[in-house]
């Protein structure tokens, strides 16, 4: 055994992907930090304390995987849901009975209701350690935005499911959309914007029509909210949590007393 | 809520579950006490005689409680199932006294009053106490058809659990806070300060993080086995479910309708809290409290963060999920929801206050047919006490503050004008709610201080 996994180590293709030997003594070590693409996100070495469970509590770290797991396991349910008034409530019904794997849903949809949570715990113990003070000011402001956006997600998650308890809750949700100051049609103020006494804002051309792509919510506010949840918030989330762990980094690691 | 079974059909339903919960928390105090016992932690609580009453002592003995709870609830016999029951009683007294000016008031007092004697509340035997309290509680309620109706509904498992884990976090915080604020008083370094030496990250951080990873994969799989995510009848867009809920981390906005119309609490209230979250590091000049739990030195930012939080964040969630039922109407949690409750809604705008009960006179009104300016005109006349009353009060209340208050002066002097007013606004906007909330429920019963339903601008 002992000569086998000493050849594997010695071949040129294990070679070829880990360039150094492995970390058992403080060089390498080292070195795995800075030539591992995945390990290369951390520093080297670390205060102590920066990575102490009762002052970290670990939640960006459990928020970040959660985003994860959110990711494999919806790309997985993409293959089988599709997003038509005809297919989208029969085929979460059919995971729920039919498909093997079908606790695919569960996953994505406890792991959502998870993140939603870990978020706030972090961002209440980044508040409780002051840790948004200079210099890391910028990266709070980036964390409140990937908050907003983790909402969002989950929001527009909501409605694909195309049940009583989605549909309704994206009403209740969107709804507000439609009293926006001067952009929403019973908002205040958007009785004022008329050009020779025609409505610019109606109900079709208000923010909550936006929102939805109709005037209530319908199959073109599914299709709409799908695209949203599957393609252009996770992909604005990854740019930003690029940024947000880069300005960890450079905003002097983990915070600490000084 | 009663679905369609009966009483001991539902006993016998739950009590499976009952009697793991039981046993669940029977070990969770053997295992501290016998923790407290082994490594020699265990405070004397007091004396009889020769013999020692030890905190290991306490939970051996709450964990032989729950032992014996635990096969009471799992014989899922009715008789016997009301031992392990709140009594009836008691629950409608509960029920009762329960509304939101008891339910909100309520946890504000109690946050306060932990807050005032935290030196008390973060000692461990008292948290463990509480927390064995809570959970007690949860277990004596929910053979209640009503209370497990709510509390069990797959989208509202995730509201319990951060409950419970915000109270955790909380006592963490508050633990070393208060540790650390001792220590600074001593003149001793910080907590975090003593934990200065510098590691590798291989292997102390990577395999934290494996292990981290590994444990959640697990939590989630067993979460997702046990517990199956809604799924309710097919959309229609003609059956309108009610209560009709917005998904739970939004309840607070919608329990924000009571008091405000949707252009506030779904619009400008919540980009407000996303612009004041944003500009808390550049109001918060104060350089203290940086990378450590302290709350002596920075008081203001973390009374004020904590009452946004989980006052007008955490408990308002809370109140929506479990404690509005059919059209929005107040239910206390052992409370049927019933449909045909009413409530009394006799809400007064404040211009009626002033023109009718104050003045004795009819509102001032547009005559007919008049230009769409006179009538403009006419509704801010009426308006009038509510216009000024909110212009004093955003205009005269942040000079005053820094006029007659010494802490606000200082703030000033240190922020300029911009930044102090900005933060003042932004405190005053936050303070809307308890205030409207408080002249709902004053005698007053007041609803609008400026009515302008005509263009749809009500405050």
């Amino acid at each position: 055994m002992a000569t086998l996994s000493e050849t594997i180590r010695n071949s040129q293709i294990w070679k070829s992907i880990f360039r150094h030997p492995m970390p058992v003594d403080r060089r390498n070590r080292v070195v795995v930090m800075l030539t591992n693409f995945f390990l290369h996100l951390h520093p080297v070495s670390i205060k102590k304390q920066g990575i102490a469970l009762s002052f970290t509590w670990c939640m960006g770290g459990v928020t970040f995987f959660l985003f994860l797991v959110e990711t494999v396991t919806g790309v997985l349910l993409m293959f089988y849901y599709r997003p038509t008034l005809e297919w989208a409530y029969n085929d979460i019904l059919a995971l729920r009975d039919v498909t093997s794997l079908g606790i695919l849903r569960e996953l994505h949809r406890w792991g959502a209701h998870a993140m939603v949570i870990t978020v706030w715990l972090h961002m209440y113990r980044v508040f409780l350690t002051g840790s948004y003070k200079p210099p890391r000011e910028f990266n709070w402001v980036v964390g409140v935005v990937l908050l907003l956006l983790t909402l969002l997600l989950s929001f527009t998650g909501y409605l694909l499911p195309w049940d009583q308890l989605a549909i309704w809750a994206i009403t209740v949700g969107s709804n507000m959309a439609r009293a926006t100051p001067f952009l929403g049609y019973e908002g205040p103020g958007a009785q004022l914007l008329t050009v020779d006494g025609i409505d610019m804002i109606t109900n079709a051309s208000d923010a909550r029509f936006g929102l939805l792509g109709a005037r209530f919510v319908g199959e073109e506010t599914l299709n709409r909210f799908y695209v949203l949840h599957c393609i252009a918030i996770p992909l604005a989330v990854a740019l930003l949590l690029a940024i947000h762990f880069w300005r960890v980094r450079k905003d002097g690691g983990i915070s600490g007393p000084l | 809520m009663h679905g369609h079974v009966s009483e001991p059909e539902f006993l016998e339903q739950i009590s499976g579950f009952l009697g793991v919960y039981y046993l669940t928390l029977a070990t969770m105090n053997g295992i501290a006490a016998y923790y407290l016992w082994q490594s020699k932690r265990s405070a004397v609580l007091f004396r009889v005689g020769k013999n020692q009453f030890t905190t290991a002592t306490l939970w051996l003995a709450v964990s032989v409680v729950f032992l014996f709870l635990a096969p009471i609830a799992m014989s899922g016999d009715p008789q016997w199932m009301r031992l392990a029951s709140i009594p009836q009683p008691l629950r409608d007294l509960a029920d009762f006294l329960m509304g939101p000016v008891v339910y909100t008031v309520g946890t504000m007092v109690v946050l306060l009053l932990m807050f005032l004697a935290r030196e008390f509340f973060v000692k461990p035997v008292v948290a463990w106490g509480l927390l064995n309290l809570s959970l007690l509680l949860m277990g004596l309620s929910i053979t209640d058809v009503d209370f497990a109706a709510i509390v069990t509904k797959p989208d509202n498992v995730p509201i319990v659990g951060l409950v419970f884990l915000l109270g955790f976090f909380t006592w963490l915080a508050t633990y070393r806070a208060v540790e650390n604020d001792k220590r600074k008083e001593r003149g001793e370094p910080s907590l975090e300060a003593l934990n200065n030496e510098k590691i590798l990250v291989w292997p102390d951080l990577v395999y934290t993080e494996l292990i981290c990873m590994v444990a959640l994969t697990a939590f989630l799989l067993l979460w997702a086995i046990g517990l199956q995510a809604p799924l309710e009848e097919p959309a229609s867009s003609v059956k309108t479910p009610n209560p009709s809920k917005a998904p739970w981390y939004f309840l607070g906005l919608q329990e924000m309708l009571v008091y405000f119309d949707p252009w506030m609490a779904g619009v400008v209230l919540p980009s407000l809290v996303i612009f004041g979250l944003m500009a808390i590091p550049f109001l918060d000049y104060n350089k203290a409290g940086n990378g450590y739990y302290t709350i002596k030195e920075r008081m203001f930012a973390y009374l004020t963060f904590q009452f946004g939080f989980l006052v007008l964040w955490i408990t308002l969630i809370v109140m929506g999920t479990f404690l509005r039922g059919p059209n929005w109407n107040f239910f206390g949690v052992y409370e049927t929801w019933d449909t045909h409750k009413v409530e009394a809604l006799n809400n007064v705008d404040l211009s009626e206050y002033f023109w009718i009960y104050l003045l004795g006179q009819a509102r001032p009104q547009a005559p007919a047919g008049s230009a769409t300016a006179t009538k403009l005109a006419f509704i801010l006349y009426r308006e009038a006490p509510g216009i000024i009353a909110l212009l004093l009060y955003f205009i005269v209340v942040p000079p005053a503050l820094v006029l007659y208050s010494k802490f606000f002066r200082r703030l000033f002097a240190h922020m300029g004008f911009i930044r102090y007013m900005v933060m003042a606004n932004l405190l005053l906007m936050m303070a809307l709610l308890p205030i409207k909330m408080i002249f709902r429920w004053s005698p007053l019963n007041m609803k609008y201080f400026i009515a302008i339903p005509e263009y749809l601008t009500n405050l």
